[in-house]
């Protein structure tokens, strides 16, 4: 009965990563790869990427979380609208982001031309605003997700104990701090380990909002390796790739560890 | 009625402010397609928040296939249909044989193979697509449809056979023991016992596994390439190759793509948010 999970595994991940490696075994990749600045500025965009995307959702999640616990009918309604970026498949979403900041037609640029007269910037022609850009679209798709969780993890603290912190005149900061907090620390800090492997994973935000561009300047590591890929260049694709694995393969292993436990 | 104190209005104003933000956030690039789909092509433009006269015209020439880019809308339309359901069922079946084993049959090696599935779910999706564009060329199944159904199955099928295991584990064994009293093989233990109980988490991977493949935007536009082949969201994605992108009829055809996943994670919710978020992080 394992049977064909085991084949699925063998001819659809093993295979692939071994000959992925073999292809990626030549030094002189590594070379080429450290001598593209495109391969450079990919890294320190991903790094960008992970590290304000990621504490900036987790940091929201964590205090949506505690919003969405609220019991209000209100509230209640707003949540199950709150997933909808998470529902929906994100191409059409991330094209709608897109074609809002077209500098000729875009909302944003009208609303702009109205309000001062004057034409609004060529938004996604500045790398440091389509990386932006694609750091609050990654975080718009992904934040319902992790507020669920977080969730879940709020709502299994016993309600006793902030009924007596309550009585004893707490608050909130001090609810916080000493009850919230403490019961939630493990599960915020695997879900936010979670959400980086998810993260460099993560494609679409800028692939369908910059595809990159302007001149390769917003690339992360995971479009990269498609970009190479695209350019026939598979041997640079695979070493690109194995590139990132010093920092996926620790994450695999805690978060593997955490989990068969 | 008894009337609301200063301190429960103060409390309620208070997450307004907190709620009105966050409804702007999540639907603002909704609404904005929505707008676009239901907008003549001059409101549309204009930077109308609503338009003068809304319209389904969009919507007909999308279904009529009146455009150059739509000439083959609902061909991808079906491949997009096809590739999740058979991706959905696959997954459905080599999961819950996996679970069943693991955890009910306790197999030998079924650790490891928990082991080797949760690896492949925690190795990011983009960076196996190198590799896996590779193999499927190897194999001889680039712009076949079993490339993306396969594609998806191998990516889906870890995270599945996790919940599933989860969820089998808490089911009590008494009830295996007392089949096995009656005299119950395996297979019928499988069928008539363990199948029907774990109805709930069936539905949830399966949904899984079926919008995983829908959605899926990188593995279909790598894997496929041919325009009557291809998936809709890949359709949606060459529209942006030409210079003068219809974009109404792009935002139109998006919110058609992108219904039936919402409808059908709305229908499933229970079950979906249950399963799922369960699964992804124990806690």
């Amino acid at each position: 009965m394992l049977a064909p999970y085991l084949l699925v595994f063998l001819a659809f991940v093993v295979y692939p990563i071994t000959y992925g490696l073999w292809l990626a075994r030549h030094p002189a990749s590594y070379v080429a790869l450290y001598n593209d600045p495109v391969f450079a500025r990919a890294v320190v965009n991903t790094l960008i990427f992970l590290i304000v995307g990621i504490n900036v959702k987790m940091l929201i999640a964590l205090f949506l979380s505690g919003f969405f616990v609220q019991s209000r009918t209100w509230i209640r309604w707003l949540s199950v609208l709150f997933i909808l970026p998470w529902a929906v498949p994100s191409i059409p979403t991330i094209l709608s982001v897109r074609f809002m900041f077209n500098p000729e037609w875009g909302v944003i640029n009208n609303l702009i031309f109205k309000f001062t007269a004057e034409d609004g910037p060529n938004w996604l022609n500045d790398p440091a605003i389509g990386l932006t850009l694609a750091i609050l679209v990654h975080i718009w798709k992904s934040l319902p997700f992790w507020t669920l969780i977080l969730m879940t993890g709020r709502l299994a603290i016993s309600n006793d104990m902030f009924e007596a912190a309550d009585v004893d005149g707490a608050s909130w900061w001090q609810k916080f701090r000493f009850i919230t907090w403490p019961s939630m620390q493990t599960l915020y800090l695997t879900c936010t380990l979670l959400s980086m492997i998810w993260t460099l994973g993560d494609f679409n935000s800028v692939y369908l909002l910059t595809g990159g561009g302007p001149a390769d300047l917003t690339h992360v590591l995971s479009t990269l390796g498609i970009r190479y890929l695209r350019l026939d260049q598979l041997d640079l694709a695979m070493a690109s790739i194995v590139c990132a694995m010093p920092l996926v393969l620790p994450l695999v292993y805690f978060m593997m560890k955490r989990l068969s436990r | 009625m008894r009337m609301p104190t200063l301190r429960e209005i103060g409390n309620e104003a208070k997450l307004l402010l907190i709620g009105i933000p966050v409804l702007i956030w999540t639907l603002i690039p909704i609404y904005h397609m929505f707008l676009f789909a239901i907008s003549p092509k001059q409101d549309a433009f204009a930077g109308k928040l609503w338009p003068d006269h809304p319209t389904l015209q969009n919507f007909r020439i999308v279904f009529n296939q009146q455009h150059y880019f739509l000439r083959d809308f609902w061909v991808q339309f079906g491949n997009s249909v096809v590739i999740a359901i058979a991706a959905g069922v696959l997954t459905l079946i080599i999961a819950t044989l996996a679970a069943f084993a693991i955890s009910r049959l306790r197999i030998r090696g079924g650790r490891t193979v928990m082991n080797l599935a949760l690896f492949t779910y925690f190795i990011p999706a983009a960076f196996l697509a190198v590799p896996m564009y590779r193999t499927m060329g190897n194999y001889g199944l680039l712009n076949n449809h079993w490339s993306l159904i396969l594609a998806m199955v191998t990516i889906a099928s870890p995270y599945a056979i996790w919940v599933l295991k989860q969820a089998s584990d808490k089911l009590p064994l008494e009830l295996d023991e007392a089949a096995i009293m009656d005299g119950a093989t395996p297979l019928q233990l499988f069928r008539m016992v363990y199948l029907p109980l774990m109805l709930p988490s069936l539905v949830a991977v399966g949904t899984y596994a079926l919008l995983l493949a829908w959605n899926e935007y990188l593995y279909a536009f790598l894997l496929l390439s041919k325009d009557t082949e291809i998936t809709l969201p890949v359709a949606l994605g060459n529209f942006l190759a030409a210079d003068d992108s219809p974009w109404e009829l792009l935002m139109t055809t998006g919110f058609i793509y992108a219904l039936p996943p919402a409808a059908v994670y709305y229908a499933f919710r229970r079950y979906m948010v249950g399963g799922l978020t369960a699964g992804a992080v124990k806690s």
